[in-house]
């Protein structure tokens, strides 16, 4: 049975058949459609910039990827840029000694802080606890750096690298070196509440995932809270928190304004933690005025840039999946 | 009688609102005591003050007393994880601990550490299989994940984890209600079993179950005790209004 | 014969929990260490000149001037970013949200987000300088805004996508049922439902946006002057503190001082009105 009325509407013929279809309904699922289309293709940008930041990096670096040896570049002790020496060692090395001193001296108190307000707190506690990590989180890095100076590196200089002399100097790692408060260990200590909220937050949320019934179980058996904890919560929730740490590393790699204020700057490989250190992000911010004004400077810094690029995105990358899966639709 | 628990002047809250109202009933030993009652009544919240549960919840508050043999278990020096070994909960939901079968089933006498050594526990462990009815579909695979059972089985392999603490009491929470029929009719037989070694407090909406089990019977509404007696007393004979009604399937 | 018995695992439950109150107590505290520091040693130097005023000849030696240079500076170029990174970021979360949900390409999408999320801002700035160089734009506001609006955009689109997710799903399938589209699903319905998640989100964006110097170091350059024209480069608060505190003169390191805490309490002032605001237009939301 046909039935075909048409219209003629904003000369628009509509010819419809077997049902009444009102022009405007054709018109907005045009729209419909047009939009679909449009928003698609917006949401294409988050991979295309990933893309273009890590090719950009590449082609810009090649000069100085192709011009020496990855072993003389990424290991080579001698950064002098008038003399067309690039090695990367000592800001590497210094790279990763601060990111480790912050992340091994944030894990074990974050962890404990999630633990505590994803078990033991009173909603009380955790409605007080989430503006102060916020608050903590949104506080932008040179003003760490301020506090890293004004409160951290005399407390190295005056307190820490003191103690260290005289207890723990027979161990290499805490020798104290040099006499001032710029170090690694001030970096790492900055960066360390630089990266709490982070972790903490994930870890909480991790947690959180972790059924009330499984917990209920385990006490209904007369077992204690830690018990509980240590038996039944953490075994299960052990790759998320992994891959919190993970992340939060990767998050601390990159940090550069707040490290560059209290690391010291000298670009020397690392042997204690009271040493000074030059990261490879202080690297690109301290030098790049002069980039344009000597042969391959540009290229070696871009090279640190994408050094730096390629480890966080792996770290990035492979917690952030772990993350998605386990936290699912609860990822903050 | 013999009174296992006695409850006097309880009430309880959460937050603003009274979920129990001055309740004082006293709990036989060694019979199957059930509690029931419409939706909403505080079965559940009452059983949950039987092994400390309730203040698991934020916001909770109770007043008045509940012993156990005599003693109240809310006494300020009285070791809560103590109570929940002797008084056991069986929950609606089966909630196997992310473990093996075997693992499951020890976890609770590694955690009051019951036995000397590792035979002990493993005799332990078939033993409350045995108990529960599962040795014989779990005997060769112990160290299979416990979430590899079936949930009619999952609840039995709480029941013998439950079993293994040695409490005094078994308390069910609508212990068959998320089971198929003939899963919920296993556990019903092996806790009609049970109640010549145990106390045993079941909560249930369905009447019907509570005709099947009972030798003691609480009936509830709106957070009072209406009704508490021998269950043929007060099937047959109720003496209240309410009581008459509920048995009537009035609602 | 229940009574309490100091047994071990007892004293290790009470030592770990312990060792968490403690934990958590140092983490609070810290927050409070940190704004304390900055407002001790900033407030002296915090002068009505600080504020309304721009550097004078010789400030960084000491003489006189201020800083509104850096103070404007930033709110434009955060401003600026950030409204850019909203034009971008409404209609990828919308999309995100209305047509994929969790269908695989949305969970490719919301893994590049992250990932964009977690390259420092040092390598933003760093892209938006080869950008620059390449079509031959000098270090400007505009360039701070552009490489702003990228660093800006993975967490606006995070924090637009939770307060979408986080709408109530019968919402939607109300208005479904009365005919609407998915469009007018998404434009009518879902933008107002989530007006307040929307304007945290925002407002979360322009924090993080005016406390970043990594990106803006290389892309917004530095100048004395108030910028009057998108082309000219502009100062920044970061880089303001950062250059001040970088002299020997302790005058002027005292205003460095200063600068930090007129950042931390923008930051502050944001932070604390997303939440003042959000608390308010919730009235309407559907929980």
């Amino acid at each position: 049975m046909n039935r075909q009325i048409q219209f003629d509407v904003n000369q628009v013929n509509i010819k419809t058949e077997g049902r009444l279809s009102r022009p405007s309904v054709v018109a907005r699922n045009r729209q419909n459609r047009l939009a679909r289309r449009t928003f698609f293709v917006v949401t294409l940008l988050p991979m295309i910039l990933i893309a273009a930041i890590t090719l950009m990096l590449i082609v810009r670096s090649w000069p100085i990827l192709s011009a020496f040896s990855p072993r003389d570049l990424f290991l080579g002790s001698t950064w002098r840029p008038d003399r067309g020496l690039f090695g990367f060692w000592p800001y590497i090395t210094g790279t990763f000694w601060v990111t480790a001193v912050g992340v091994l001296l944030a894990v074990p108190p974050c962890l404990l802080t999630a633990l505590y307000l994803s078990e033991y707190s009173q909603s009380f506690t955790r409605s007080i606890a989430k503006p102060i990590l916020d608050l903590l989180a949104a506080i932008p890095p040179v003003v760490y750096g301020v506090w890293g100076l004004i409160a951290i590196v005399p407390f190295v200089e005056d307190v820490l690298a003191p103690l260290s002399r005289r207890w723990l100097n027979f161990i290499p790692i805490f020798a104290v070196n040099q006499p001032t408060g710029f170090s690694i260990v001030a970096g790492g200590i900055v960066l360390a509440v630089m990266i709490a909220p982070l972790i903490i937050s994930v870890v909480y949320e991790i947690l959180r995932t972790v059924p009330n019934d499984l917990r209920h179980a385990s006490l209904a058996l007369g077992a204690t809270q830690w018990q509980t904890i240590r038996q039944v919560v953490i075994p299960r929730v052990i790759p998320g928190m992994v891959a919190a740490i993970v992340l939060a590393a990767s998050r601390a790699l990159g940090e550069t304004m707040a490290v560059l204020m209290v690391v010291g700057n000298v670009a020397r490989v690392p042997q204690s933690i009271f040493d000074a250190a030059y990261p490879l992000p202080a690297l690109i911010a301290n030098n790049y005025g002069d980039m344009m004004s000597i042969p391959l400077y540009d290229a070696a810094l871009l090279c640190a840039a994408l050094i730096l690029l390629v480890v966080i995105l792996v770290f990035n990358i492979l917690s952030t999946l772990v993350l998605q899966r386990m936290l699912g639709k609860n990822w903050t | 009688m013999d009174t296992h628990i006695r409850v006097r002047n309880l009430n309880a809250f959460y937050g603003k609102q009274q979920a129990l109202k001055e309740v004082n009933l006293e709990i036989p030993k060694k019979q199957v005591t059930v509690i029931m009652g419409p939706s909403g009544c505080g079965k559940s919240t009452l059983l949950k003050t039987f092994n400390r549960f309730l203040e698991l919840t934020d916001g909770t508050r109770i007043s008045g007393e509940v012993l156990v043999d005599e003693q109240d278990i809310y006494a300020s020096n009285v070791d809560v994880t103590e109570v929940r070994k002797r008084v056991g909960l069986l929950a609606q939901r089966p909630s196997p601990l992310p473990m093996s079968i075997y693992e499951n089933v020890a976890y609770g006498m590694h955690i009051h550490q019951m036995h000397k050594d590792r035979v002990s526990y493993k005799q332990a462990v078939r033993h409350y299989l045995e108990i529960a009815g599962l040795w014989d579909e779990v005997g060769k695979r112990l160290h299979d994940p416990a979430t590899s059972l079936s949930i009619g089985q999952q609840q039995r392999l709480c029941l013998a984890r439950g079993l293994a603490v040695e409490p005094e009491i078994i308390l069910g929470d609508e212990p068959t209600s998320a089971l198929d029929p003939l899963s919920a009719q296993n556990v019903e037989r092996r806790l009609l079993d049970l109640k010549e070694q145990y106390t045993i407090v079941i909560v249930t909406h369905t009447l019907r179950q509570a005709k099947r089990l009972a030798d003691y019977v609480i009936y509830m509404y709106l957070g009072e005790v209406v009704e508490a007696g021998p269950a043929h007393g007060v099937f047959n004979n109720p003496q209240h209004e309410r009581t008459r009604a509920y048995l009537e399937g009035q609602f | 014969m229940m009574r309490k018995r100091w047994r071990r695992r007892h004293m290790i439950e009470a030592f770990f929990k312990g060792l968490m109150a403690v934990s958590f107590l140092v983490v609070a505290g810290g927050l409070g260490a940190i704004l304390w520091t900055i407002l001790v040693k900033g407030l002296p130097a915090l002068t009505w000149d600080m504020i309304t005023q721009v550097p004078q000849g010789g400030f960084y030696l000491g003489k006189g001037g201020g800083v509104l240079n850096a103070i404007l500076g930033s709110l434009y170029l955060a401003g600026g970013g950030t409204l850019l990174a909203l034009i971008f970021s409404l209609p990828i979360a919308l999309y995100l949200e209305t047509y994929l949900g969790d269908s695989d390409w949305g969970r490719y999408v919301r893994l590049s987000l992250d990932v964009l999320w977690g390259i420092p801002t040092i390598v933003y700035g760093v892209f938006g300088f080869i950008i620059m160089l390449a079509i031959g734009l000098r270090a400007s506001l505009l360039a701070g805004i552009v490489v702003l609006s990228l660093v800006e955009l993975p967490i606006m689109v995070r924090a637009m996508d939770e307060v979408i997710r986080r709408m109530p799903v019968d919402l939607e399938q109300a208005a479904l049922a009365l005919g609407s589209t998915k469009l007018e699903v998404a434009m009518r319905v879902v933008t107002r439902q989530m007006l307040p998640g929307m304007i945290t989100a925002i407002l979360l964006a322009f924090g993080r946006g005016i406390g970043d110097a990594a990106s803006v170091l290389f892309t917004a350059g530095y100048t004395d002057r108030i910028p009057t024209s998108l082309l000219q480069p502009t100062a920044s608060l970061p880089l303001a503190v950062f250059f001040q505190l970088g002299t020997p003169y302790p005058v002027v390191q005292q205003r460095g001082y200063a600068s930090a805490l007129i950042l931390t309490i923008i930051v502050l002032i944001i932070s604390i009105g997303s939440r003042l605001i959000s608390a308010r237009l919730n009235k309407y939301t559907v929980k």
